[in-house]
């Protein structure tokens, strides 16, 4: 229903929302704005860093030399790709089926996987530790994928499933009259029907796993560390280095910001979880 | 060909049965209309035919080979859905050439009949369009197009008009009709409006509960109801029921009087009621009619022209030879 709003109140509403959103992304704009310092710069009082201080991409520099940022962006892209598709191949199958042949207990599967969602994940951390150990899983890109493939594996199902569900059955049946094996009615019908879905979901998981912190940390070292690591890297024990630390952030944050940005449409519909249509 | 034949066809989902063994046959090129009340099974019963659901138990034949367990495409019929069904990320063309490309028909052959069957149901001119860009009419006939260009042995309909609105329904009615009377194959028509069964059926199907209650051309169903429902049910407006002292007067537990075969005069007729609510139609004027025992209210179908107001005190009377009677049972009396 369309509301009469007075113009006052459409210019009070813009700017709330406007200072809302800066308080949310002014963390990030003070790091972009600090990697651009030097590191005596970064520790003075704000308004000096904004107004009496010079701009250097020597943060940047010092970071590139003093580790492999390409090997951590590859190792993040391998890990965030990959336990995604992974996820995929296993999600789809069960989401069609929770979709289109529902059991009695779909729904408590479908609850149960959520909840595991709900589990702090500090509470397996041992017995996965182990397990990785005694599977010489440490510090490899495999197993860092399959770790965050389980992660997220509850959500890809849910989200693939709410998408599936918004193909009507009676589609499916007609494709069935008309004579298509369940091959083709996946390939022809579904899948085209399901693929701004399933595009959403691709993304979304990509983000949730270039992102994930807690597993990436806590399993690997050197060889398999993604960007995660490779921030958490610059704050060490040698003490707090702001400029390097906001350099190493940026550079890692980049490639996922840019990407989010490109697809903001896609994600808005994915976070919806397929309500709005 | 198109026979369709239901040998002790059974259906429950868990423990309800919807469908009690039932037995019907359906001949070839025959216009058959299942018609009922919401979940009276015949949705069901017209996707145990398609193959859609799985009989419990019992046995259909298409054209004389036992189909039961064979999958829908295997069947040889076509459906039309209520919700169309189309297929919304495919042009028109594409969508009519679905069934033929699943039939690896060569391309030639899939054009001759796409371009045939657009001919024939109006939409040359929109076979590049999606189908999110048709009114509900035009989806309607795509949907249509799709199922006839298979030629199959019989088509399925389920409730294909009830999206459309009032007027269109009624072209479609037509158009269906035609269709059918063009290729003499045979069709089953669900519905729950038995004004679309008694205009386009051959024979009608009633049924209740997921029983038959009665299997007819509509002038049989129209002119003798096998039972109290079927006599309710076929007709429009109802038949009007007449219990009590009335109706023991005929010697039946009930009897039944169609509201067109009620006289209505200002005296000197058996029965005397007080006007309720009239509908003027134009042609008709149905009247409610208040306090006739045994029948509240007795709805009488009188000329367009009839002149009565609400409270006037009006005499009826019922054609003798058109009264109905059933016995406690329900069921009709000779």
């Amino acid at each position: 229903m369309a509301r009469a709003v007075s113009n006052g109140k459409k210019i009070a509403n813009t700017a709330i929302a406007g200072t809302v959103g800066f308080l949310m992304f002014f963390p990030i704009l003070w790091i972009l704005i600090l990697s651009f310092k030097t590191e005596e710069d970064a520790i003075r009082a704000p308004l000096e860093i904004l107004f009496s201080s010079g701009w250097t991409m020597d943060s940047f520099a010092a970071v590139q030399a003093r580790s492999d940022y390409f090997k951590h962006f590859m190792n993040s892209v391998t890990i965030s790709v990959g336990s995604t598709f992974l996820g995929l191949l296993i999600a789809i199958p069960a989401a069609w089926a929770m979709a289109f042949v529902p059991a009695k207990r779909t729904k408590d599967v479908l609850m149960w996987m959520l909840s595991t969602k709900m589990l702090p994940p500090v509470g397996v951390l041992i017995p996965i530790y182990l397990i990785f150990r005694d599977f010489g899983l440490l510090d490899t890109r495999i197993g860092l994928t399959f770790v965050l493939m389980m992660i997220n594996l509850p959500i890809i199902i849910w989200m693939l499933y709410t998408y599936f569900k918004e193909i009507p059955g009676e589609i499916l049946e007609a494709a069935r009259m008309d004579g298509a094996s369940l091959r083709e009615e996946v390939i022809y019908v579904l899948t085209p029907m399901a693929i701004p879905g399933m595009a959403s979901t691709v993304l979304l998981n990509i983000i949730l796993a270039w992102n994930e912190a807690f597993w990436t940390l806590n399993l690997t070292a050197a060889k398999a560390a993604p960007l995660t690591a490779f921030i958490a890297s610059y704050s060490s024990p040698e003490g707090l280095f702001y400029a390097k630390l906001s350099a190493a952030s940026i550079m890692a944050i980049a490639p996922i910001l840019i990407m989010g940005w490109f697809s903001q449409k896609q994600l808005v519909r994915g976070l919806t979880f397929g309500a709005v249509k | 060909m198109g026979r369709i034949q239901l040998k002790q066809v059974q259906k429950a989902f868990g423990d309800v049965e919807v469908i009690p063994p039932l037995d019907l046959e359906i001949n070839d090129g025959e216009f058959v209309v299942f018609v009922g009340p919401s979940g009276c099974g015949k949705s069901t019963l017209l996707r145990l035919i398609a193959g859609l659901e799985d009989t419990t138990s019992g046995v259909i034949e298409i054209d004389g080979a036992d189909a039961t367990d064979l999958p829908p495409a295997k069947r040889g019929l076509a459906m039309v859905f209520q919700s169309y069904a189309l297929y919304p990320h495919m042009s028109v063309r594409k969508n009519i050439a679905f069934p033929m490309r699943m039939a690896k028909m060569s391309q030639e052959e899939q054009d001759k009949r796409i371009d045939a069957a657009a001919k024939a149901l109006n939409l040359t001119d929109y076979l590049d369009r999606r189908p999110g860009q048709l009114s509900g009419g035009q989806r309607q006939r795509v949907a249509i197009g799709r199922a006839i260009v298979r030629e199959p042995a019989a088509f399925l309909f389920d409730e294909p008009l009830s999206n459309l609105d009032a007027a269109l329904r009624v072209g479609m009615r037509m158009e269906i009709s035609e269709l059918h009377k063009k290729l003499e194959t045979t069709m089953v028509y669900v519905t729950h409006d038995q004004v679309e069964a008694m205009t386009m059926a051959d024979k009608i199907v009633v049924l209740q509960a997921g029983v038959i209650e009665q299997v007819g051309s509509p002038l049989e169903l129209y002119r003798t109801p096998r039972n109290l429902f079927v006599a309710g049910f076929i007709g429009s407006p109802k038949m009007n029921f007449i219990q009590g002292e009335e109706a023991a007067k005929h010697g039946a537990q009930t009897i039944g009087i169609r509201p067109e075969h009620i006289d209505v005069s200002m005296s000197g007729g058996q029965w005397q009621g007080t006007v309720g609510v009239a509908e003027h139609l134009g042609s008709d004027t149905f009247i409610h009619i208040h306090g006739i025992p045994g029948c509240d209210p007795m709805t009488v179908r009188a000329d367009g022209e009839v002149t009565v107001s609400y409270g006037d005190t009006v005499s009826l009377t019922p054609r003798s030879d058109q009264i109905h009677k059933f016995d406690a049972n329900g069921l009709r009396m000779s």
